[in-house]
């Protein structure tokens, strides 16, 4: 399980990719947590950029909702990006559909998020 | 061996009012239309063959009871919950006169699963015997308590079978009748327990009431060793996964997925969906069926994981 982060005038974009499952989602959640803690300022936020995850279990998608937990606490907020289609027909299933802010692409999410994150985003 | 369904909702029965039933005859009618059904047989074959399960049946409303036949003298069934009246209205009719024994195993003891209980006619009927299983230490209470006022009428001591309430200890199995049996602890508000039964060389798991703290990969392989190369899982699969992590965290139930997931790793052959949410109508648990079919299909990796959708009435074979 890779993790790559970029960030765009404060507003983090964290990508895994592979499989995300019972095996991983604890070293995952690890993973996250720095990232996560860098962002915890009020109207911060995070994307997770999906498009290269292939697979996510009930696990890794639990992971999902605690990291959503921890940046409401915080004040910021999560978003989810890019889904590969077996990914967003998990998130359908388990109805996570319903509880993300779902964007087809980390642009769109950016700029849900934050105008200068769209505008560092855009300038590459 | 055969399982036999008689309440298979989730907390409180529900029943269909008169206007689902007349938005399934209104579907039903225009379905047919310019067919000739014009003989019971052939409106029969219309029904069973082309109108689907939310038209033409419904999963039912009683509260959890399961029966496993078997195939011996006595009687085997999980939980108490309201279909226990249909169950004992089978028994007595099949025993047309001659005494039961009939062997119980409670999950838990929360009101859906034992309010059948006082309307279950063979306790009410001498000859029978009747041992109740369980994990609980007031196990015995709880039955007797149901029974006194002003929540019911008539006291558990007016009750005309011959009782046996025994004990079971969490992994440690024991013989009844035949059947070897292993109680697991699970996480519900009071704690429940899951029932193993190897019988014949097969074996059923009933497994519900019971939440899957996902981040606990102890908890995860104990339920995979419990559940191994079981012939059929009945599994709570009350919430969405959505629910069950957030905002019904700690409700004491579990989801469609985890069953899969535990079903996959546990090599299981036939997943059974239990425990339907009271809010869910048909239609909804025929979605989260076909969802769960769709989900099994994905994560597939080795021989097909069976996954099917209790109603009141289903019988499988095994």
């Amino acid at each position: 399980m890779q993790l790559v982060s970029h960030e765009y005038a404060g507003t983090v974009v964290l990508a895994p990719g592979g499989r995300l499952d019972h095996d991983n989602s604890e070293a995952f959640r690890a993973a996250l947590q720095p990232h996560l803690e860098a962002a915890a300022r009020p109207q911060r936020g995070v994307v997770l950029d999906l498009s290269n995850l292939e697979y996510v279990s009930s696990a890794g998608l639990r992971c999902f909702v605690l990291a959503a937990k921890q940046a409401k606490a915080q004040g910021g907020r999560i978003v989810i990006a890019g889904m590969q289609p077996v990914v967003a027909e998990i998130f359908q299933i388990s109805r996570f559909n319903l509880v993300f802010d779902i964007f087809s692409s980390v642009r769109d999410a950016l700029a849900a998020l934050s105008a200068d994150a769209t505008a560092a985003y855009d300038r590459g | 061996m055969r399982v036999r369904f008689w309440g298979t909702r989730g907390s409180i029965p529900v029943s269909l009012t008169w206007r689902d039933l007349r938005d399934r005859v209104a579907q039903a009618l225009v379905a047919a239309n310019g067919r000739s059904l014009d003989t019971l047989e052939r409106a029969y074959a219309f029904v069973e063959g082309h109108l689907p399960f939310s038209i033409a049946g419904t999963y039912g409303g009683h509260s959890p009871c399961v029966e496993l036949d078997t195939g011996g003298a006595s009687y085997f069934v999980c939980d108490m919950g309201s279909g226990a009246r249909p169950f004992g209205a089978h028994v007595m009719a099949r025993q047309a006169g001659a005494p039961a024994r009939i062997n119980v195993f409670m999950s838990h003891l929360h009101w859906d699963h034992m309010m059948g209980f006082p309307f279950f006619v063979p306790a009410w009927t001498p000859g029978t015997t009747l041992r109740i299983h369980g994990c609980h230490a007031n196990l015995e209470a709880a039955f007797v308590r149901q029974q006194e006022p002003p929540g019911f009428p008539v006291g558990f001591s007016r009750l005309g079978a011959e009782f046996e309430f025994v004990q079971l200890e969490p992994g440690r199995p024991i013989e009844v009748d035949g059947v070897r049996v292993t109680a697991k602890h699970q996480l519900h508000g009071g704690d429940s327990f899951g029932y193993r039964f190897e019988t014949g060389g097969r074996s059923i798991i009933y497994s519900t009431d019971s939440e899957h703290k996902l981040e606990d990969a102890t908890e995860t392989h104990d339920f995979v060793a419990f559940f191994r190369d079981a012939d059929l899982v009945v599994f709570d699969s009350m919430y969405s996964l959505a629910e069950a992590v957030s905002v019904k965290e700690d409700w004491g139930h579990s989801s469609n997925m985890v069953g899969v997931e535990l079903c996959q790793m546990a090599g299981v052959k036939h997943l059974v969906l239990f425990h339907h949410e009271p809010a869910y109508d048909d239609a909804a648990i025929d979605r989260v069926l076909a969802e769960t079919r769709r989900f099994e299909e994905l994560t597939r990796e080795g021989s097909p994981l069976r996954v099917s959708s209790a109603f009141d009435g289903l019988e499988i074979a095994l």
